[in-house]
């Protein structure tokens, strides 16, 4: 099967600085993938190549392939309004706007202009029990998302992807600002949502790595070193550096 | 020396110094309420001037003032809030960009006689306005603008970054993002700044002076190309002018400039609390 992002030879430069270094891989459909790697290796540079959110730095240059769809998103005329509608993020300290719940959620509708057969009420509420908040939050809809807790809040990000229906949702670590037992239930969301999406999360946590996915790339000095599935990394690593890296010799 | 003289003498000078800059805000009140008071009538305030404006109220001069205020702000805030989001949201670091920045740095700092002036040759003389209501209004404008992009710069500047970043990331366009989630959390910082440049637009005179001012005109303006009264310039008539003026008059009047500035300022400082407290980020 074709897998749902296809990166080849995908080189980037910050200014002079290359962060990344000849990327070769895929990404299988409604899998969790999950990228390691110590700081500065370039996974968060490599998560945010594809929804080119990127392109916010100035002086930033790509080369290579990264095919989503049939397209290469990396070619200058790319839609990257259908893009970044098909591939979601969420970001590491739970950011909901200072509005009320429904207005977040509604947020991409709005500015989509998106009709659809659905009411804004059964989207809200689908939206909701995708991310298993709807039970907590249906009496409380109209207060503001800044009163519900770090995990609530960062259910919520997930859930404002969710009405653009996208097919892939990059998250940059999402529980770094969690506690373990909020962490241990943005993980399970995560089972949840992985019947329908496809899932790219980067980490610092191996733990968490090992846990929730199905494939593991690790990164090192903008280099993929190595990519398979997470039970080959975590148990019988093909190179040494992933091996260091995973035992704790470094990082 | 000893220190603990030296810590004595340091704290007095530092104390006195500070002291010194309320002094005069406080004498100023004081001088001017104690001398205008008593000129303080309902006639004053709604009757125009009679007898040589000696006697008789100021009320051509407060709607003028009013008008002038309204005006200058009708034109400056939607110019220089679109301005300031330009320079802070779309413009890259070039040339161009610090050409516009110093030009905003040096509107600042211009003389306000030589607005005044400007204001003369473009609207009242080239562009054939005459001296009226919109020269007035587009002079005290373009002295207003200045600080109006400067505050919606900081005030974008104070929304975070990742309200930008959530925005684009769920598809919207660089516009929508200002439009929807950046520029409603600014508008707070945004209208406080315009407020407050407002209130110190009003209070001045060389602008005015040659662009709109009229030394006595008992009616108001029915339309833009009317000339209207002023306080501040009123206020300089009455008191270099008009030989025998009753005192009570001329501090009346000041009192009324003051206090229609003060209250402007009071505005924007409780609109400012008001809409800080219900920031949450």
């Amino acid at each position: 099967m074709m897998p749902k992002i296809q990166i080849k030879n995908l080189n980037l430069w910050y200014g002079k600085f290359q962060a990344l270094i000849d990327v070769n891989t895929g990404i299988e459909e409604k899998k969790i993938t999950s990228i390691i790697g110590p700081s500065g290796c370039g996974k968060s540079t490599l998560l945010r190549v594809l929804n080119r959110m990127n392109d916010l730095i100035e002086g930033i240059k790509t080369s290579g392939e990264i095919i989503i769809g049939k397209e290469n998103i990396l070619l200058p005329g790319t839609d990257l309004i259908k893009l970044r509608k098909n591939v979601g993020m969420v970001f590491q300290r739970p950011n909901p706007f200072p509005l009320s719940i429904r207005k977040n959620i509604t947020f991409g509708l709005e500015i989509h202009s998106a009709r659809s057969k659905d009411t804004l009420d059964e989207i809200i509420e689908n939206s909701l029990k995708s991310v298993l908040l709807w039970d907590d939050l249906k009496d409380k809809l109209n207060s503001s998302a800044l009163e519900l807790t770090l995990e609530q809040q960062q259910r919520l990000c997930v859930a404002r992807l969710l009405p653009v229906k996208p097919e892939i949702l990059l998250m940059d670590e999402p529980c770094s600002s969690l506690d373990p037992i909020a962490t241990g239930r943005i993980e399970e969301l995560m089972f949840e949502l992985k019947k329908n999406y496809t899932i790219v999360i980067v980490t610092h946590n191996m733990q968490q790595a090992a846990r929730v996915s199905d494939d593991t790339g690790f990164m090192l000095l903008g280099k993929l070193v190595e990519f398979n599935k997470t039970e080959k990394i975590f148990t019988n690593p093909e190179k040494k550096e992933t091996e260091d890296y995973i035992t704790g010799r470094f990082g | 020396m000893n220190s603990r003289v030296s810590q004595k003498i340091a704290f007095t000078v530092l104390f006195l110094s500070a002291l010194v800059t309320i002094l005069p805000v406080l004498l100023i009140i004081v001088v001017i309420v104690k001398n205008g008071i008593s000129a303080i009538s309902w006639e004053f305030l709604t009757a125009a001037p009679t007898n040589g404006m000696r006697s008789g109220g100021i009320f051509p001069a407060i709607v003028g003032t009013f008008y002038l205020a309204l005006g200058a702000t009708a034109i400056s805030l939607p110019l220089g809030v679109m301005g300031g989001i330009y320079l802070s949201e779309y413009s890259k670091d070039n040339m161009f960009t610090r050409i516009l920045k110093l030009g905003i740095v040096n509107l600042a700092g211009v003389p306000s006689i030589v607005y005044g002036l400007f204001g003369l040759s473009l609207f009242v003389i080239y562009l054939k306005f005459g001296v009226s209501l919109i020269s007035g209004c587009l002079t005290l404008a373009i002295m207003e603008l200045p600080s109006i992009i400067t505050a919606t710069q900081a005030a974008l500047h104070s929304v975070p970054r990742s309200f930008r970043e959530v925005s684009l990331s769920l598809g919207a366009t660089k516009w929508q993002t200002i439009r929807h989630s950046v520029l409603p959390h600014a508008l707070p910082g945004i209208i406080t700044g315009a407020v407050l440049s407002n209130a110190r637009i009003t209070g001045e005179t060389a602008p005015i002076l040659f662009t709109v001012a009229a030394f006595y005109l008992p009616h108001l303006p029915s339309s833009v190309l009317d000339q209207v009264m002023a306080l501040p310039y009123h206020l300089y008539v009455i008191s270099t002018q008009i030989p025998g003026i009753s005192k009570s008059t001329t501090y009346g009047t000041a009192l009324v400039l003051i206090v229609f500035t003060l209250s402007l300022n009071l505005f924007g400082i409780i609109l400012r609390t008001y809409l800080r407290r219900q920031k949450k980020w």
